[in-house]
């Protein structure tokens, strides 16, 4: 205001001389000439006309088409066998299993079953364990670990988060691991035998370790540090509420395979996504010379039925399956690709010929033609 | 603050010189306040303002919530981080635009002025002035408060203002002080006064003040005229001393100043509507899952407890639903993520900038960019559809100049060949040396005729120097500057003065002129002053030669009508010259003479005197005897003057109408005046089907006018659309025809019919009844079928008429009248009135108001309208101060409205469309995963993604969007104003397109969980193991999210800079980097529990079935909206869709850029253009006049007379004392000399003998120098000595504005040859010398 005031008064009376004054030095405010003040930066100014548009979409059904096709036959090359054992009909074998199962007891119900594959599985074959109805992503589950302890930490050891609530401690003890993850430890155990055309049972071998993320068994779970000996590093904590065994003894058989870096523990703590899914299991590994992996013919599933699943309505499953470069089988994939790829294809010809028509009755682009 | 605890004032009572009584009454001190915070109530009176917006309340409660340990979904940080940036970001805005408001406010309040303080006068701040305090103004300094006018150094205390600040109004006022006070004229005395003035409290009515003054146990009677208000400029006169009635707040200008109101913008409103109805979707959202969960808690969680138990103080299902429902709350509020309005407020800053920053609309002349004072109503520039524009400063410069002239039937300032050469400016000075150098005319043709001596042009121009009240003032011999109270007089006196008429000086009996050379002395024998109903004004003079003569000059329909018969001839070429002029909007005047015998006079006389001493109905007598020797006159010719325009207006004005904007005039000029440049700036054309004036002075009569207007446009349009309609037809061409010469008369009827025949029907009004009278039409027509009333109306409505029409119950009828009409003029408007206006724009057509205008009279205006601009123009820059953008041409707002707001329109919208877009796209996800996660409100992504995503992943490309789209160039914008359509019609983003946006968002978020579950679901990575889990899952949907709303933002992208590409890849690139960060091992390895995602980024991003998935679900995303925009574009392309496309086909081809394109859409405005410039069939009378009445009774008076040459001279002197005044001051202020300091320079008259208090040593060598240059060289040499004379002066004569009272007798006179010689000399710096050689001589 001062300024204008000012200014106002000396014009009243000198007009002419400003420059004399400090008006000629006074700086130009003229803004910069420059391309982004002036909103001129060179652009790319794409528009979506039928030349650009049309051979896009004839280029995306050019592209899904061929991929879908290699996806759905890649797909249904892949052997995949799958057998429900929870034992919810009276006639399954596994029906009383299922009735008496329960976290308490102590001895395992055993109970087999009988299938058949016809066609033989090469390569390596992979075994999951699939539970239904099992919501492994509801929030309050998801979120009851504690990483902390499962990554070693000798004071979350000792207090675990408040996260693992209900099963953060037991009595005094702190639970090792806790959390109602770790709790739920699916502890069924399978055992696959051939029987082969004169009636002979053959276990097969099944293998137990690289069935987990790498990172997961080398990064994210360890073992409490300084001392060998798991049940000393493991003392001062008990068991989840729902174990037969301490965390220190899960694999019997393997004395690396025990603790926090157990591989079926690491498995089973990796959440599932959705309430039905399927985790590794075993591996079945490939044998040297020309016999499949599993032949075709009949099977005998023997399982230690301690995974109660009837109370919330659950199904277990047992299945087999082979694997290729894009895993295993997924035909929706294949199926979708095709479906896309033809539907750009039809819509890039279905629009070239609108467009076509309607250049010839309202010249380029419809609408108000602008002479040129 | 303080004073809202005291009772609103009653009456208000100011003792002069008394501080300590006036105390008592705890008035506002001088000190104004703009600013809202201080630093110790900032934090919490910001924060509490913040909190107040719905959304950071919202994300506060959020926030709470989420410190739930059963309900939170999330972690705290992904809402706290956002908010604390937000309201970081708003605080650190809100304190820099505060820190400006206390900068003015200091520069205001810190202007010196001078108190008048235990008898002597002192200079304080304005701030410190206080009620009562007696001050002392100079001339040209601005009123510091509302003070009453003690004395001025001018005869009677009269003393000049310009109230161009308050009211617009750029004509001198004169204001008298009581008589009493008037005598008092020195400090000395006026310490000694002690009155006591009781008068009104504190209102904002500017033309009206009511008070007593008691002094002496007497009471004398204190009016409007004796106040000087703050805004007002003391012109024309030396100095004056008031009392401070008024101080700061209480002053009529801050008072008039409407409370600040924080604007917002129609999309801030859409924007809070929408974010409501989202936030009642999130609750229906909510209470669905809700309900989910309590179904899936009773029949699956309830048994699923053996691996799952509820959290304690859940004991059963409902509860927990409870419970979920805030859950989903929480992870469903990005639906609505605060970065919205962060974004918003960046773009907008951006935009902002990008006005700042124009180089076309920066003005070279004044050295001032446009500025962009509000930050955050760009957008709604694109969406304006009415402007309420300010005359005087803003269409016009204010500068009125003598265009062309019609003498004797012959028409002259014709500039012949519009297409040839410019025509060169003739140059008086050989032929008059008394010449005004400023003054343009390019026809020699008329210099001839006055050379050879036709006596018509001579008499002429006599005329034109006898017939005014122009005051001269003679400084020196031959440079005189004339005091005209209406720029257009003095126009026509400079004109005469130029054409070798030079009106030299006044007496109240004489004039004395030199005419062609030879000094010639009038006797002026009467002034029959102008007003408002007479329309003219006339002198009756005798020549030295004995002859009586009259003068007469005044709007053509007025004069042309008391002509003598035997004028029928040249009459009638002469309005045709008149025509011209007026459709060339120019203002015009007619001009005759009569001659008068001694014994008309005689007789004319003597009824005069009569009249004027009649003590009943005085005036209509006294008009009476005007109109009786007012006859029989001889016609001279017409002038015609132009108001000059500002540039390009006429042309901004064409392509804005253009763009279906409404323009209003709103000025508080005469109606005449508003009218004429309605015209030449072409917001009326002769073209127009009709033009409406609303003049009545009661409210019926107002109403009938309205509804007359209305009707009449009813039935013009139907005429026009249904004109083969027979029977209707034929008396509806009768009206069509006469309508034009009626629209003219109308108004001039009214005007003439008497200001006081408001009731009535103006007599000329009613139209020749038609033969078969029309059937009457309905009462008041409905207002629907006003909206579709084609063909151009306009109207303009009269000050008076203003009121009534914006009365409660007749708002809508004017509304409706007005809102059919093309163009509106109100004219008379009072500041306030202007603001209802607009508000009612507002209100009732519910349209984008902008207000322009230059002056503190547009104040409220353009605080009320949507968008306020202030033109920083002559008029101070109370208008700048209050607007939100301010530029310095009128053209500039074509750029502003067509260029950046459309621009900023587009952007915006596009923006917000994006923005609702991805967040659906992202937050409905949850939505969808609810349901198979048993409704427990688990996210879908990490929760350091759903913390990321709008802040840093999608946040920069949709910015870079929002900042530099730009769908045609700006030079296509403005040559196509129909581009502007789409902001006017909301189309960009309204519900609909919000409705669209978030179905495709929805459509995304379905898409981008649904693929990824069903290919999942059963997929396992090529090592056996199951994709399904968890983490997998998360990152492949924030990948293919990612993706998609990259690859949606290239497509809605139509302006790929370089910025854009870096952003939009940056953004991807920033993704996966981050994300491999926050799933490395060395983060898990440091924070364990934080970062449960270790590896999961690795081993997702390795498996190929991911990419599928992604790939396959952005195809699904995308195809369908390429599909559609490819269809609507090649169906139904838009106006901008087609510009683009020629602009890519012309860049395509290579061609130069021709401009034939465009010609579809300019060559309306061209042809409006010249059909503007075209002849107008139609009677138009182009007469304006801005003057006031009143005027001839001064100068007959006497009152206004300097005494005498002397005083004249002393006047000169001390004028320039006030101007070296403020340069000493700022010296002062560069010296850092607290101002204060300034009080110790006692004012000493002696201090031209070498007493020096500041100045020791350079001013005395330099005076000497200036001396011993001025006898050693002589006055050959004066322009440089004087130079450095003036120099030395400046350094003292601040010091002493008292001083320079001496009187300079001789010496001055004596300077007055020289000074002639000088003048002549340096010519090219005349004007700059004059003081300058006063001073010098002074000083000797």
């Amino acid at each position: 205001m001062a300024s204008s005031y000012n200014a106002k008064e000396e014009d009243g009376h000198v007009p002419g001389s400003a420059g004399h004054g400090g008006a000629a030095e006074a700086k130009s405010k003229k803004p910069d000439n420059t391309a982004f003040k002036q909103q001129r930066l060179p652009a790319w100014q794409p528009i979506l006309t039928a030349g650009t548009v049309l051979p896009a979409f004839f280029v995306i059904g050019l592209i899904f088409i061929p991929i879908g096709i290699g996806l759905f036959v890649t797909s249904n090359n892949i052997k995949e066998f799958e057998i429900d054992y929870t034992g919810v009909n009276s006639d399954s074998p596994c029906y009383s299993c299922a009735t008496n199962a329960s976290w308490n007891n102590t001895t395992p119900c055993l109970c087999s079953l009988n299938f058949t594959l016809s066609q033989p599985f090469e390569s390596n074959v992979y075994m999951y364990y699939g539970l239904s109805n099992f919501y492994q992503n509801h929030r309050r589950y998801v979120k009851s670990r504690d990483d902390s302890q499962l990554y070693g930490d000798p004071n979350a050891l000792k207090s675990p988060s408040k996260e693992c609530e209900p099963y953060r401690m037991s009595g005094a003890q702190p639970i090792a691991p806790c959390g109602a993850i770790a709790n739920s430890l699916f502890n069924d155990t399978l055992e696959l035998y051939h029987i082969e055309p004169n009636g002979t049972r053959n276990l097969i071998p099944l293998v137990k370790k690289g069935i987990a993320w790498w990172t997961d068994k080398h990064v994210k779970f360890r073992n409490p540090e300084g001392n060998d000996n798991l049940t000393v590093a493991f003392q001062g904590t008990t068991k989840p509420v729902n174990w037969r065994n301490p965390v220190y003894e899960l694999d019997p058989s393997d004395p690396e395979n025990n603790g926090f870096i157990n591989e079926d523990f690491i498995v089973w703590m990796r959440t599932a996504a959705l309430p039905t899914f399927r985790k590794l299991y075993r591996i079945i590994q490939k044998k040297s010379g020309p016999t499949p992996t599993l032949p075709s013919g009949n099977y005998v599933l023997n399982i230690a039925y301690n995974y109660p699943v009837t109370s919330f309505d659950g199904r277990k499953r047992m299945i087999l399956s082979t694997i290729s470069w894009m895993g295993g089988k997924n035909p929706f994939l294949g199926i979708a690709y095709i479906t896309v790829g033809s539907i750009c294809f039809f819509l890039g010809g279905g629009f070239k010929q609108a467009a076509l028509n309607i250049w010839s009755v309202h010249g380029i682009l419809g609408g108000v033609e602008l002479s040129d | 603050m303080f004073r809202k605890r005291f009772p609103p004032e009653e009456e208000r009572r100011v003792r002069a010189n008394d501080r300590e009584y006036n105390e008592k009454f705890q008035y506002a001190s001088n000190c104004i306040m703009t600013s809202k915070y201080n630093i110790i109530t900032f934090l919490p009176v910001n924060l509490f303002e913040q909190f107040q917006e719905v959304a950071n309340t919202y994300f506060l409660f959020l926030l709470i919530l989420q410190l739930i340990p059963q309900i939170s979904s999330l972690s705290w940080f992904t809402t706290i981080v956002p908010l604390a940036l937000v309201l970081i970001i708003t605080a650190v805005k809100d304190a820099t635009d505060d820190y400006f408001r206390h900068k003015s406010d200091n520069q205001v309040n810190n202007r010196q002025s001078q108190v008048l303080i235990r008898g002597s006068l002192q200079h304080e701040k304005w701030m410190n002035v206080r009620v009562g305090d007696i001050i002392k103004l100079e001339n040209n300094q601005f009123v510091a408060a509302d003070l009453l006018l003690l004395s001025s150094t001018e005869p009677h205390g009269l003393c000049y203002i310009e109230t161009a600040e308050l009211d617009g109004e750029t004509n001198m006022k004169v204001r008298q002080s009581v008589s009493v006070t008037s005598e008092l004229g020195d400090p000395n005395n006026l310490f000694s006064f002690d009155g006591e003035v009781v008068c009104e409290p504190p209102n904002n009515k500017l033309d009206r003040f009511c008070g007593t003054l008691y002094w002496r146990d007497k009471k004398y009677t204190l009016t409007n005229q004796n106040m000087l208000l703050r805004g007002c400029v003391l012109r024309n006169t030396e100095a004056c001393y008031g009392l401070v009635i008024f101080a700061g707040p209480d002053t009529k200008l801050m008072q008039n100043s409407g409370r600040t109101k924080f604007k917002r913008t129609s999309i801030d409103r859409l924007m809070n509507t929408l974010v409501l109805w989202i936030f009642g979707f999130l609750v229906c959202m909510g209470v669905i899952l809700a309900v989910g969960d309590a179904v899936w808690e009773r029949e699956v969680g309830s048994l699923f407890q053996s691996y799952l138990p509820w959290d304690p103080p859940v004991n059963n299902f409902l509860f927990n639903a409870f419970l979920s429902f805030w859950s989903y709350v929480i992870i469903l509020n990005t639906v609505v993520p605060i970065s919205l309005y962060v974004s918003v407020e960046v773009i907008r800053l951006g935009h902002s900038y990008f006005i700042n920053w124009d180089q076309q609309m920066f003005c070279s002349q004044c050295n001032t960019a446009a500025e962009a004072r509000t930050t955050t109503l760009n957008e709604e520039l694109g969406q304006v559809e009415y402007i309420f524009s300010d005359k005087t400063g803003t269409l016009t410069q204010n500068i009125m100049s003598f265009n062309k002239c019609s003498i004797n039937g012959q028409t002259y300032g014709e500039v012949t060949d519009p297409l040839g050469p410019q025509a060169k400016r003739l140059d008086f000075t050989p032929f008059n040396p008394l010449a005004d150098l400023d003054f343009c005319f390019y026809d020699d043709t008329l210099l001839e005729s006055v050379k050879v001596g036709d006596s018509h042009t001579h008499k002429f121009f006599r005329l034109l120097s006898l017939c005014h009240t122009v005051m001269s003032e003679e400084k020196s011999e031959g440079e005189l500057v004339y005091k005209a109270q209406s720029p257009d007089e003095g126009a026509l006196v400079t004109a005469a003065r130029n054409f070798g008429f030079v009106f030299r000086s006044r007496t109240p009996g004489t004039i004395t002129t030199t005419e062609m050379g030879r000094p010639v002395t009038y006797t002026l024998l009467a002034i029959l002053d102008f007003n408002n109903i007479r329309k003219r004004m006339s002198v009756i003079v005798r020549s030295p030669e004995g002859r009586i003569r009259l003068y007469c000059k005044g709007a053509d329909t007025v004069l042309l009508e008391r002509l003598h018969p035997c004028n029928q001839e040249l009459m009638n070429i002469t309005s045709d010259h008149l025509n011209e002029y007026a459709a060339d909007g120019l203002r015009t005047l007619a001009l005759a003479y009569r001659d008068l015998s001694e014994d008309e006079w005689e007789a004319w006389s003597e009824s005069h005197r009569c009249a004027d001493k009649a003590s009943d109905c005085r005036e209509d007598r006294v008009a009476a005897a005007y109109e009786q020797i007012e006859q029989d006159m001889m016609l001279l010719g017409a002038t015609a003057i132009e108001d000059k325009l500002q540039e390009g207006v006429p042309e901004t004005i064409a392509v804005l109408s253009l763009a279906n904007i409404k323009i209003w005039v709103l000025t508080g000029d005469k109606q005449e005046t508003a009218v004429n440049i309605g015209y030449s700036c072409k917001m009326l054309t002769d073209d127009m089907t009709e033009v409406f004036i609303i003049n009545g002075h009661t409210v019926q009569s107002v109403r009938q006018e309205l509804r007359r207007a209305r009707e009449r446009m009813i039935e013009l349009s139907r005429t026009r659309d249904g004109g083969k309609e027979s029977g209707m037809e034929g008396w509806g061409e009768a009206y069509f025809s006469g309508n034009g010469l009626r629209g003219g008369q109308e108004g001039d009827g009214t005007e003439s019919g008497g200001g006081g025949g408001g009731g009535g029907k103006p007599p000329q009004c009613p139209p020749p009844p038609p033969p078969p009278p029309p059937p009457p039409p309905p009462p008041s027509p409905p207002s629907n079928l006003m909206d579709n009333v084609s063909g151009e109306f306009a109207l303009i409505v009269n000050g008076h008429s203003l009121a009534h029409a914006l009365e409660a119950d007749m708002e809508t009828e004017f509304v409706s009248t007005a809102c059919a009409c093309k163009a509106v003029i109100c004219c008379r408007v009072t500041p306030l009135q202007k603001a209802q206006v607009v508000e009612l724009i507002k209100t009732h057509k519910k349209a984008v108001t902008l207000a322009i205008g230059d002056g503190a009279n547009d104040v409220s205006m353009i605080k009320s309208a949507h968008i306020g601009v202030g033109i920083s123009g002559q008029e101070g820059i109370q208008a700048v101060l209050s607007s939100d953008y301010s530029f310095s041409q009128f053209r500039f707002l074509q750029r502003l409205l067509l260029v950046h707001g459309r621009w900023s329109y587009l952007r915006m919208c596009r923006f917000l469309c994006y923005f609702f877009y991805k967040n659906f796209a992202f937050t409905m996800v949850h939505f969808w995963f609810g349901f198979f996660c048993g409704f427990s409100a688990q996210t879908v992504y990490d929760q350091y993604f759903i913390t990321l995503y709008n802040i840093v992943y999608t946040s920069l490309p949709v910015l870079a969007m929002g900042i530099f789209d730009q769908d045609v160039p700006d030079h296509r914008s403005l040559e196509y104003p129909k581009l502007y359509e789409p902001g006017q019609l909301n189309l960009l983003f309204n519900k609909k397109e919000f409705f669209i946006c978030i179905t495709q968002g929805i459509y995304t978020s379905v898409v981008l969980f649904f693929v990824p579950y069903a290919v999942l679901s059963d997929a396992t990575q090529s090592n056996g193991v199951p994709l399904a889990d968890y983490q997998t899952f998360a990152v492949t949907t924030a990948t293919a999210l990612v993706i998609v709303v990259s690859v949606q933002i290239a497509l809605d992208t139509g302006f790929w800079t370089v910025i854009n590409h870096v952003f939009v890849w940056g953004s991807v690139g920033c993704y996966f980097s981050i994300m491999l960060a926050l799933h490395s091992q060395s983060l898990f390895r440091i924070f364990p529990n934080q970062f449960h995602f270790v590896g999961s980024a690795q081993s997702t991003l390795l498996q190929p079935v991911v990419w599928l998935t992604i790939a396959l679900a952005t195809a699904i995303c995308i195809v369908p909206v390429l599909a559609f925009r490819f269809l609507k574009l090649d169906l139904k392309p838009q106006l901008s869709d087609t510009v683009r496309y020629t602009q890519l086909v012309r860049q395509k081809k290579r061609k130069p850029a021709g401009r034939s394109v465009g010609s579809a859409w300019r060559g309306v405005g061209m042809v409006a253009e010249g059909r503007l410039g075209a002849r107008g069939g139609s009677r138009r009378s182009g007469y304006a006049f801005a003057h006031q009445e009143g005027f001839g009774e001064l100068i007959t008076s006497g009152k206004n007379m300097r005494l005498s040459s002397q005083a004249l001279a002393n006047f000169a002197s001390r004028h320039s004392s006030s101007w070296i005044d403020t340069l000493r001051r700022k010296k002062h202020n560069h010296t850092h000399t607290p101002p204060s300091a300034s009080g110790e320079c006692s004012p000493a008259p002696s201090c031209v003998s070498g007493l020096f208090p500041l100045g020791p040593q350079k001013p005395i060598q330099l005076q000497h120098r200036a001396q011993s240059q001025l006898h050693l060289q002589g006055p050959a040499q004066a322009p440089s000595s004087s130079v450095l004379g003036s120099s030395a002066v400046r350094c003292h004569g601040g010091d002493s504005p008292g001083g320079w009272t001496l009187s300079l007798g001789s010496v001055q006179e004596a300077l007055f040859g020289w000074k002639g010689f000088a003048g002549r000399s340096g010519a090219s710096n005349s004007q700059g010398l004059p003081p300058v050689a006063k001073e010098t001589s002074h000083i000797e």
